[in-house]
C-alpha cells in the first residue's frame, strides 16, 4: 500500500465538515453516558476516541450522525455517515452493488453508480472482485468495501465505529494503511472510535481519550507528524510518545 | 440411497402384511396391486392429476401473494399485529371440512373455492415465516440505512424485501405438503374432477387399490412442488444457503 510523503494543505474553512459539541450530555434512564463533553473538529480533521469500553464511544458518534439526541448541550455537525463495527454487508448484493448502495439511495442511476462504486473498489485494492458475492471476500476485503459504501455516501463527516476491531493484527494493519492513504488523496472528517492506542496515534491528527462511564475528555493530545507520511508507523517515536500518553490519560481517568 | 432403502424396506413390509395378515384387500391392498393400479389407471389418474395440480399450484401461488402482503402489513404496523396475529392462529384450529361447504356455497363448484381453501391452508406457514424473517433484520442494519438516508420505502426495497423473499419460499415448503391435503378435502365438499373426488369415488366403489393409487400420486405432486420451491429458492436466494463467515 503507498502511503505519499506530502505537506498537510490547510484546509479551508467549511461548515459542512465541522463537528463542534459543547457541553453535551446524553443518558439513558439513570445512567450517563456522556456528560459534559466538548469538542471541536476541524474540516478535513481526523480524530481517534479512545476509551475503555462502555464509555460512551459509539454514542458519541451516533449524536454526531443524528441517530440519537443530546439529552443536554449543543452540537452542530454537517452531514455525517456511520459506519457501524460490523460491516453489514447486504448479501443479496455482490461486492459492487453494495459499495454503490448509497449512491443507488440517492437516486443515482444504477449503470452510473457501479461505475463510481468499481473505480473506488479498484483503488482500494478490490480490483476483479467487484462482483464478488460477500461471502466470497475475507474480512479484510469486507471491510474494505464497507469503506467504499462509507465514502460513496458523500458525506463531509465519516463516523468510523471500529472499523477494523474484528481483523487481525496483518489485515489490520495493511486496513490502516490503505485507509490513510484513501483519507490522504479525498480528505474527509473523521471521527474514528477505537479501543486501539496505536491505531489511534497512527491514523488520526488528534488522540481524544474519554474516561469511563460516564464518559467525559481526560485527553486530547495532537500527534505532531503529517498524516499519510513515511513516518506514521507504530515504531516512530512520535507515535510511540502519544500512544504513551494516551495510555497514562486512560490508566489515569480508570483509577 | 438411504431413502430408496427405507421404502423398499417399507413397501416389503407392507406386501408381506396385506398377503399373509388378516386384512381384506378392500381395505388395504397390497403395493403389487396398487402399483397394478397406477399402470392401468395412468390416463385416469393422469387428468385428476392436472386438475389437483392446478388447484395446488395456483392456490399456493395466491398464499404466496396473499401471506408475504399480509406479513409486511402487520411487520410495519404494531398494533395491526397484535390485533391480528392470535386470531390469525385460531384461524387456524377451524377444520377445513367444516368450512369447504361453506365455500362451495359462496363460490359454486368451480375452481375457485378450492384455490380458497387451497390458499387458507398454505397461508398461516407463509405469514409466519415471513414474519420472522422481516423480525431476524440486524436493527444495526436498519440503523445503517437510516444514516445513508434511506427512505421506508428504500428500506423495504433494499434490506426488508430481499430478506424475506427466502422466508417467504421457506414458508411455501411447509405449506406445499398440507397444500395437497386442503386440495383433496376441497374437492370433497363438491366437485367433478381431481384426485380428491377420484379417492371419494373409489372408496364406495371398492376400488381401494386405486384410491391408494391416487394417493400415491397426491405425494409424488407434493414431493415434486416441494423440490421446484427448493430450486426457485436456491436460483433466487442463494445467500440462504450461505454462512457469512462476518455476518
Amino acid at each position: 500500500m503507498a502511503t505519499r510523503v506530502g505537506a498537510v494543505v490547510a484546509a479551508p474553512r467549511d461548515v459542512e465538515g465541522d463537528v463542534h459539541l459543547e457541553g453535551v450530555t446524553r443518558r439513558f434512564g439513570e445512567v450517563v453516558a456522556l456528560q459534559d463533553v466538548t469538542l471541536r473538529v476541524a474540516p478535513q480533521e481526523v480524530i481517534a476516541v479512545v476509551g475503555p469500553s462502555g464509555c460512551g464511544k459509539s454514542t458519541l458518534l451516533d449524536l454526531v450522525c443524528g441517530l440519537q439526541r443530546a439529552d443536554a448541550g449543543t452540537l452542530t455537525a454537517g452531514r455525517a455517515v456511520l459506519m457501524p463495527q460490523r460491516d453489514l454487508l447486504l448479501p443479496w448484493l455482490d461486492a459492487r452493488d453494495n459499495a454503490a448502495l448509497p449512491l443507488r439511495l440517492a437516486g443515482a442511476d444504477k449503470d452510473e453508480a457501479r461505475a463510481q462504486a468499481h473505480t473506488l473498489l479498484a483503488e482500494l485494492g478490490l480490483d476483479g472482485f467487484e462482483r464478488a458475492r460477500t461471502w466470497e471476500l475475507s474480512g479484510g476485503m469486507r471491510q474494505r468495501v464497507a469503506v467504499a459504501r462509507t465514502l460513496l455516501s458523500g458525506a463531509p463527516i465519516l463516523c468510523l465505529d471500529e472499523p477494523f476491531g474484528a481483523l487481525d493484527a496483518i489485515t489490520r494493519a495493511d486496513a490502516q494503511a490503505w485507509l490513510a492513504a484513501i483519507l490522504h488523496r479525498t480528505p474527509r472528517t473523521v471521527l474514528l472510535v477505537t479501543h486501539d492506542v496505536e491505531e489511534a496515534a497512527v491514523l488520526a491528527d488528534r488522540v481524544v481519550v474519554l474516561s469511563p462511564r460516564p464518559g467525559r475528555v481526560v485527553a486530547d493530545l495532537t500527534v505532531d507528524l503529517p498524516r499519510g507520511s513515511a513516518g506514521r508507523t507504530p515504531t516512530d517515536p512520535q507515535v510511540v510518545a502519544v500512544r504513551a500518553r494516551a495510555l497514562d490519560a486512560l490508566r489515569g481517568a480508570m483509577a | 440411497m438411504a431413502a430408496a432403502l427405507v421404502i423398499i424396506l417399507l413397501l416389503g413390509g407392507w406386501e408381506a402384511y396385506a398377503r399373509l395378515g388378516s386384512i381384506d384387500d378392500f381395505i388395504l391392498p397390497a403395493p403389487d396391486q396398487v402399483a397394478s393400479s397406477l399402470f392401468h389407471d395412468r390416463g385416469l389418474l393422469w387428468d385428476n392429476l392436472l386438475v389437483t395440480a392446478q388447484e395446488v399450484v395456483l392456490g399456493l401461488a395466491l398464499a404466496l401473494a396473499a401471506g408475504a402482503l399480509l406479513a409486511f402489513a402487520l411487520h410495519s404496523f404494531g398494533p395491526l399485529r397484535r390485533a391480528i396475529y392470535p386470531l390469525l392462529v385460531g384461524t387456524q384450529a377451524i377444520p377445513i371440512v367444516t368450512i369447504a361447504p361453506l365455500l362451495a356455497a359462496w363460490f359454486g363448484y368451480g375452481i375457485l373455492p378450492k384455490l380458497v381453501i387451497v390458499a387458507l391452508v398454505c397461508f398461516f406457514p407463509i405469514v409466519v415465516t415471513t414474519l420472522d424473517g422481516l423480525a431476524a433484520v440486524d436493527p444495526e442494519q436498519h440503523k445503517l440505512l437510516r444514516t445513508l438516508g434511506a427512505s421506508r420505502a428504500q428500506v423495504f426495497r433494499w434490506v426488508e424485501a430481499p430478506a424475506a423473499l427466502p422466508a417467504a419460499l421457506s414458508g411455501a415448503k411447509i405449506a406445499v405438503a398440507v397444500g395437497g391435503i386442503a386440495a383433496v378435502f376441497a374437492e370433497y365438499a363438491g366437485s367433478e374432477k381431481g384426485l380428491g373426488h377420484l379417492l371419494l369415488q373409489s372408496i364406495p366403489q371398492l376400488e381401494t387399490a386405486r384410491a391408494w393409487a391416487a394417493v400415491v400420486v397426491l405425494a409424488a405432486l407434493a414431493i415434486t412442488c416441494f423440490s421446484l420451491l427448493a430450486l426457485v429458492e436456491r436460483r433466487l436466494a442463494p445467500w440462504a444457503h450461505r454462512k457469512d463467515p462476518a455476518a
